[in-house]
């Protein structure tokens, strides 16, 4: 089985964002960036279904120079290739555009299954992979928590609101996007980082794929959200804070 | 032109954002100027389209056909086509629900046309709609237009819209049923009925006081520090989804969009970034306190109290300090 996955490389969690002069995006500089959380599961997923049906794991992105480094963590991690679609465009384009960029390699590759995540840290834009299963004309399945694809179909469990689930069925080749928590996983190993080294890694330009990178929507400024709810903060020692605070708790608010 | 907002709905029953979508509806169909459409789509379903129609509304869209008894991607996104083929609407604005993240994507994408997704507000400026939307996991918002002429795709964030806010019409709007043909081979997916895992162990519904951990916990070695504070207020604990998703709680304490929904007389977060899937489920609480080391962390939007400090700082004080208390 033939698995790609498409991994998006962000800022790392808990980072201090500062937003670049002309307000269209954030300052890279003295930034470390990691992969995508949800990726690292659909990853995770990639590798336990070759290991249990054999074939290969592609890991795939679209993104500045620096996200080379999120391939090479895939490689390391397990996966068989990287393929890297290299534009520094992509740290902030548009899911369309992004979405045809992936479509465009991934149509080089024979394909049984195609992992992403459900949601970068970053745009959130939460729907790169159910457009990137429009472009190629696939079914897709979204916020998957178990994947079987021991049949000619797949079976999946989605993940509905409020704790619910529901399974359903797909003919292959498919998409699937992956929440967290799907699985457990791994770190890469120094073998594995060694091994790396040797894997094949392609790297594209738009232009050797034939495609634009043209935003269809566009984000005009970016800025600090103004807080609307007013927060008492409590300061002083810790000591101070909790005396204030349960003190706050039992004569104001009431609810002790 | 015309704004039309897509309704959602679950064997008869509407997903209870149906309700802002269309308050959203109302707003921009205002701004725009133009008339507003609410379609209403499943089997069976012209009660919940009677409805729709005392709201303040140009008219109702029936979309009623057997292949839309059950969700699939491909049904209901033939089924939109169509309706937008026919209605040739300027913006199409649907709920942020599981479903839609499912399906709008794709619909736009069907149309080669952008799709802003889980926005928190909208203006119009030049006649043109500008959508607000949160980046940076909630830590930044962006304002986003959309290229080319229309029918533009959007969906809006849990609570941005208050249902509340919703007018009636003056008179009974009219109700447009729609002919549809759905290909019922092009629908490749089989979905099955959902279900619950096995019945919540814990209902934290009936909880009145409420300790929360999120990923600034750190380890789950110190999960017992909240435990403590927890017994200590005679509440409950629970936790963020990254806490339940590494096995440091069992799933039945994951408040949120996908795990419970809570109104507690008092939600303690300790170390919760305050992301809106986690914040849907919990907002109704009567008083919030968050402990956050970050002073940009998004749950102090919502919080009554607010300490910026270390979790690992406040919570042994504030547990002496409740244990003296007795
Ligand atoms: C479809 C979907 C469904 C989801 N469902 C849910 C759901 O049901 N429930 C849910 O919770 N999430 C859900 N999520 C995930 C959600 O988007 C967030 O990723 C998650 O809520 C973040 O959890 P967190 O706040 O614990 O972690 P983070 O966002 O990593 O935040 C950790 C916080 O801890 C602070 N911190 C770190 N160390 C300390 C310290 N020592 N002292 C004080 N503060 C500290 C940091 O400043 C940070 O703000 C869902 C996501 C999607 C896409
Ligand atoms: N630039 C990218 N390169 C590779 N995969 C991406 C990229 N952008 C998004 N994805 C995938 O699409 C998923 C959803 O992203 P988004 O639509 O931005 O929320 C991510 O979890 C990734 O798996």
């Amino acid at each position: 089985m033939n698995i790609l996955v498409c991994v998006k490389q962000v800022v790392a969690r808990d980072s201090v964002l500062r937003i670049d002069p002309d307000g269209k995006w954030i300052l890279d500089d003295g930034l470390t960036f990691e992969m995508n959380e949800p990726d690292t599961y659909a990853l995770e997923e990639a590798l336990r279904l070759k290991e249990k049906h054999g074939g290969e794991v592609i890991a795939v992105t679209a993104g500045p120079e620096r996200s080379a480094s999120t391939v090479r963590e895939a490689l390391a991690k397990g996966a068989d290739r990287g393929i890297h679609i290299e534009d520094e465009r992509f740290a902030e384009a548009d899911t369309f555009a992004t979405a045809q960029a992936l479509a465009a390699a991934i149509e080089k590759e024979p394909h049984d299954l195609i992992l992403t995540g459900l949601q970068s840290d970053d745009s959130g834009f939460g729907q790169t992979g159910v457009v990137l299963a429009e472009l190629l004309g696939l079914p897709h399945a979204t916020i998957i928590m178990e994947i079987d694809a021991s049949g000619n179909q797949l079976r999946c469990k989605r993940e509905l609101e409020a704790g619910w689930y529901q399974n359903v069925t797909l003919p292959k080749p498919a998409l699937l996007t992956i929440q967290s928590g799907i699985n457990k996983v791994r770190y890469a190993t120094l073998m594995g980082i060694k091994r790396a080294r040797r894997k094949p890694f392609t790297r594209y330009t738009p232009d050797d794929l034939g495609i634009a990178v043209t935003a269809r929507q566009r984000l005009q400024r970016l800025y600090q959200p103004q807080q609307t709810q007013q927060t008492e903060f409590l300061q002083g020692t810790s000591r101070e804070i909790s005396e204030q605070l349960v003190a706050k708790l039992r004569f104001e608010a009431r609810v002790l | 032109m015309s704004v039309l907002v897509v309704t959602e709905q679950q064997d008869g029953h509407w997903h209870r954002m149906s309700l802002e979508a269309i308050a959203a509806g109302q707003e921009a169909a205002r701004a725009l100027e133009c008339p507003f459409l609410v379609a209403v789509m499943g089997s069976n379903v012209s009660e919940l389209a009677a409805e729709v129609a005392a709201k303040r509304v140009s008219e109702v869209v029936l979309l009623d056909d057997p292949c839309l008894e059950q969700y699939t991607a491909d049904g209901f996104s033939q089924a939109l086509r169509q309706a937008i083929d026919q209605l040739q609407p300027a913006l199409v604005l649907f709920p942020h629900t599981y479903q839609v993240r499912d399906l709008a994507p794709k619909l736009a994408a069907s149309l080669g046309k952008p799709f802003v997704s889980d926005a928190i507000g909208m203006r119009v400026e030049n006649k043109r709609p500008v959508f607000v939307r949160q980046l940076f996991q909630g830590k930044l918002n962006g304002d986003v237009t959309m290229e080319d002429e229309g029918p533009h795709f959007a969906s809006v964030q849990s609570g941005a819209y208050r249902a509340d806010a919703v007018e009636d019409g003056a008179s009974t709007a009219a109700i447009r049923s729609l002919d549809l043909s759905i290909d019922a081979a092009g629908i490749r997916a089989t979905p099955q009925q959902p279900f619950r895992e096995a019945k919540d162990a814990v209902d934290l519904g009936a909880a009145e006081i409420i300790v929360s951990v999120g990923r600034g916990i750190q380890d789950p070695d110190n999960i017992p520090q909240a435990e403590a504070l927890a017994r200590a207020l005679g509440g409950e604990l629970a936790a963020s989804r990254p806490i339940c998703d590494n096995g440091w709680l069992p799933l039945d304490r994951q408040i949120g969009s996908s795990g419970q929904t809570v109104s507690p007389n008092l939600y303690l977060a300790l170390g919760i970034s305050g992301a809106i899937q986690h914040v849907v489920g919990m907002k109704g609480a009567k008083t919030i306190v968050a402990v956050n080391k970050d002073p940009g962390a998004p749950i102090f939007e919502i919080a009554d109290y607010g300490i910026v400090a270390d979790l690992f700082e406040i919570v042994p004080a504030l547990v002496e300090i409740l244990e003296a208390r007795e």
